[in-house]
C-alpha cells in the first residue's frame, strides 16, 4: 500500500543513473576494514554504515544479501531506502503523508507543519516561560524547572483548522488533509503551573505567546488550562522538533492547532481574550447571515479513507479499506464505510486504542466486483456527532461559508480499471 | 448558553474545585475520581514545588507587549496617517502594494462592500488596537519588531485612514485608538458549535 505518489519533480529525478555510479557504490559497500566492537574487539565490517545508496535513487541491493555482509551500525536509525515518505511543504507549512501511514503514530520527521514566522533556533538552555497577569505570584520558569514537575504524557492528535482542500481529482489524502498528525505528547499539565503561580478567581481567559518572528499570540479560556492543557516538551518520546516548537510548546488536546501556540515564552492570565489578529483576521470563518464565528477551538469529528486512494489503483477482489478517524471533542464510536456512493453504509473496524481526541485506524474488508463505484468514510464521536457531507455543511452555515473547520465526508471514485481519483467537492 | 453563560458556568465548576482544594493544604484529586493523563493526582503533592523563580516587574514589562482591546498595553507617543504614509511607503508598500490594496502580500485595504471578496481591515477587522499589537510584533515581515512605537501608530492611523475609518488629521493614541469603531465589529459571533448530533 506503500505507493510512490509523489508528483513534484525531485531535484536530480529526471536525471539518468548511470550504471558506474551504482557499481561504484557497490564496490564500497563491500570494502572490508576493522572497526572496534563494543567489546572492544577488532573485528571485519563492511563500510560505509547505512545502506549504500546510488546518488540520485534506491538502494543498491546485492544478487544475494544472505552472501555479504550488511552495514553496520550507525549513531542513528535509518528509513529505508525504498520508502519514499515525504511532506509536502510550502513556505507556511507542510502536510503529512497520510497515506503512507500504517499506524496512528505520525514519525516526527513527517508531523505537519505550520508557521508564521518559521522555525526559529532556541537555545534550551536560556528558555524561558513567563506566567503573569490575574496571579498570585508571576514566575519565571526555566525548560529545567519545567522538566522537574511532575509529568504526563498523552497521544493525541494535532490539526490545522485551515485542513480541507478539494478542488481536483488528482489529490492524495496529503494534499486534502494533510495538516493534521499525531505523537506522543510529553510535559507538564498547565494545571499543574496554575497552582505553583496561583490564579486569580475572576480569571477566566489567558493569551498564550510564542518566541518566533510572528510572536505567535492567542487567547485561551482559562478552563481548557486547568481541563487538559500541557506545556509540552516531549514528542513521541523524544525532545520536540523545532518545528514543534522546540524547547516547549502549549497542547491543547482537540483544538484547533493555531491555538497549540509553539516556542511558548509566555503566559499572561487575565480576564477578557485579547482578540489577537490570528483570532480575529484568521482562524475566523463566515457562516450564515454575514456573521463571522470567533473562538471555534473545537475540531470537529472527521475521518478519510488513506486507502485505497489517489494516485493508487486496485485490482478486482478483496481490498481492505483503510483510513484515519479522529474528534477534537472526545472518541471515536463509530466508522461507517460505504461502497456504493452513499446508499449504504457498514461498519467499520476500529483498531484498538481508540484514544480520547485521537488519531484511530479504521479497517474495512470489501470484496470489489471490478464495477466502477464511490467508496466513503464518517465518523461518529461520543457526543453523537457524525461527519457531516459538504452538503449539510453548507446547508448549516451558507453559500459564504469560510475555509476554516472544514471535516467532509470524503469520497473516492473507483474506475473500472482500478484508478483511485479523488471526488471533488466545490463550493465555491 | 452564550458564551458568557459558559464562562460563569465554568468558573462556577472552577470555583467548587477550589473549595474541595481548600479543605487541605496540599490539594486533593475530587474522591473517586481516577486519576488520568489530563487529570493528574495531585493528593500527595506539596501545595507548591518551589520550581523556578519570581519574575520581576522589570522582566515582565520587558516582554509583556501585548494590547488588549481597551487599549490596555499601550505605550505613550502618538501618531496620524499623514505621517503613516511616509513610512507605509518606505517599509511596508513593496510587499502590500503602493495603496496597501495591491499586493503581493496581504491586501490590507478595502472598505466594507468592497467587492474583491478580499478580507480587509476595512471590512473584516473587528478590533483597532490589533492592528497596533500585530504591525508591531510582526512587521514588517522581513525586519520584525524594528518599528518604532511611533512608527507603529503613525502606521495604524495610516491603515486606518486609507480603509476610510478615521480622517487624514486624527491623532491615535493609547486614548484614541480603543475608541475607533470598526465596521466590521458588529459581524462577529462566538463559536456556536457543541458536539451533538447538530451540524453548525
Ligand atoms: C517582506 C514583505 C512584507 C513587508 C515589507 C511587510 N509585510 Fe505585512 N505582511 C506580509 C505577509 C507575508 C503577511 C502575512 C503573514 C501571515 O499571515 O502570517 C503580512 C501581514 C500583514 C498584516 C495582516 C493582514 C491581515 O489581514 O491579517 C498587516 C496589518 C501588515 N502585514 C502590515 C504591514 C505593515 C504596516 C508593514 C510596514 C511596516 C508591513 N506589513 C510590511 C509581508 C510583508
Amino acid at each position: 500500500m506503500s505507493t510512490s505518489d509523489n508528483h513534484q519533480p525531485e531535484p536530480g529525478a529526471g536525471k539518468k543513473i548511470h550504471r558506474r555510479t551504482i557499481l561504484g557504490a557497490a564496490a564500497s559497500a563491500v570494502a572490508i576494514a576493522l572497526v572496534k566492537s563494543s567489546g572492544g574487539q577488532l573485528v571485519p565490517a563492511a563500510v560505509p554504515a547505512a545502506t549504500p545508496v546510488a546518488k540520485a535513487g534506491a538502494p543498491v541491493v546485492p544478487a544475494d544479501a544472505t552472501k555479504v555482509q550488511g552495514a553496520v551500525h550507525g549513531t542513528l536509525g535509518t528509513r529505508s531506502g525504498f520508502e519514499q515518505l515525504k511532506k509536502k511543504p510550502t513556505d507556511t507549512s507542510s502536510r503529512s503523508p497520510l497515506q503512507d501511514f500504517h499506524g496512528i503514530i505520525t514519525p516526527s520527521d513527517l508531523h505537519f507543519e505550520r508557521s508564521h514566522g518559521g522555525v526559529p533556533v532556541i537555545d534550551p538552555l536560556k528558555f524561558e516561560l513567563l506566567i503573569h497577569g490575574m496571579v498570585d505570584r508571576p514566575m519565571v520558569f526555566t525548560l529545567r524547572d519545567l522538566k522537574r514537575f511532575p509529568s504526563v504524557s498523552r497521544i493525541a492528535f494535532l490539526e490545522c483548522s485551515g485542513n480541507f482542500r478539494g478542488n481536483k481529482e488528482e489529490m492524495t489524502p496529503q494534499d486534502i488533509c494533510g495538516l493534521t498528525s499525531q505523537a506522543e505528547w510529553t510535559g507538564v499539565m498547565l494545571s499543574t503551573l496554575f497552582r505553583e503561580v496561583g490564579i486569580h478567581p475572576k480569571a477566566t481567559w489567558f493569551l498564550a505567546e510564542g518566541s518566533d518572528a510572528a510572536v505567535m499570540t492567542r487567547s485561551v479560556p482559562i478552563h481548557k488550562g486547568w481541563e487538559d492543557a500541557m506545556i509540552a516538551y516531549g514528542q513521541n518520546g523524544e525532545a520536540l522538533r523545532p518545528e514543534q516548537g522546540y524547547p516547549a510548546r502549549l497542547f491543547l488536546p482537540g483544538w484547533e492547532g493555531n491555538t497549540n501556540v509553539k516556542w511558548i515564552r509566555r503566559i499572561e492570565v487575565g480576564d477578557k481574550p485579547w482578540m489577537t489578529r490570528e483570532e480575529t483576521s484568521k482562524y475566523t470563518e463566515p457562516i450564515k447571515d454575514g456573521k463571522i464565528r470567533q473562538f471555534s477551538f473545537d475540531m470537529d469529528a472527521r475521518s478519510i479513507i488513506t486507502f485505497p486512494s489517489f494516485p493508487q489503483q486496485v485490482e478486482k477482489g478483496w481490498i481492505e479499506i483503510r483510513g484515519l478517524a479522529w474528534s477534537g471533542r472526545g472518541k471515536v464510536v463509530k466508522v461507517e464505510v460505504s461502497t456504493d456512493a452513499g446508499k449504504h453504509w457498514q461498519t467499520a473496524r476500529l483498531q484498538e486504542p481508540v484514544l480520547d481526541k485521537a488519531h484511530t485506524y479504521f479497517r474495512y474488508l470489501w470484496p470489489w466486483d471490478g464495477r466502477a463505484t464511490e467508496i466513503a468514510s464518517r465518523v461518529t464521536d461520543d457526543t453523537g456527532y457524525t461527519q457531516p457531507t459538504m452538503q449539510q455543511l453548507l446547508q448549516a452555515r451558507g453559500r459564504d461559508m469560510g475555509g476554516y473547520h472544514l471535516n467532509p465526508v470524503t469520497a473516492w471514485v473507483i474506475k473500472g480499471d482500478g484508478r483511485v481519483l479523488f471526488k471533488p467537492e466545490k463550493w465555491k | 448558553m452564550n458564551n458568557q453563560g459558559l464562562f460563569y458556568f465554568l468558573l462556577c465548576v472552577w470555583l467548587i474545585a477550589m473549595t474541595s482544594c481548600g479543605s487541605s493544604p496540599v490539594g486533593t484529586a475530587a474522591p473517586g475520581k481516577l486519576a488520568t493523563a489530563s487529570t493528574p493526582d495531585t493528593s500527595n503533592w506539596p501545595s507548591s514545588f518551589a520550581f523556578g523563580h519570581t519574575a520581576s516587574a522589570s522582566y515582565i514589562d520587558s516582554i509583556d507587549i501585548d494590547i488588549a482591546p481597551d487599549g490596555k498595553g499601550l505605550p505613550a507617543g502618538s501618531g496620524t496617517a499623514t505621517e503613516g504614509q511616509t513610512v507605509y511607503a518606505v517599509k511596508c508598500a513593496a510587499c502590500h502594494g503602493k495603496t496597501g490594496a495591491e499586493g503581493p502580500f496581504q491586501k490590507l485595504v478595502g472598505a466594507m462592500g468592497d467587492t474583491t471578496k478580499a478580507k480587509t481591515i476595512g471590512n473584516y477587522w473587528p478590533y483597532a488596537t490589533t492592528l497596533y499589537d500585530y504591525i508591531r510584533r510582526a512587521m514588517p515581515f522581513n525586519e520584525p519588531g524594528s518599528l518604532t512605537n511611533a512608527e507603529v501608530y503613525q502606521l495604524t492611523a495610516y491603515l486606518l485612514h486609507a480603509n476610510q475609518i478615521i480622517d487624514a488629521t486624527t491623532v491615535i493614541d493609547a486614548g484614541s485608538l480603543p475608541q475607533v469603531q470598526m465596521p466590521a465589529r458588529a459581524l462577529f459571533v462566538n463559536d456556536d458549535r457543541k458536539g451533538g448530533p447538530e451540524i453548525r
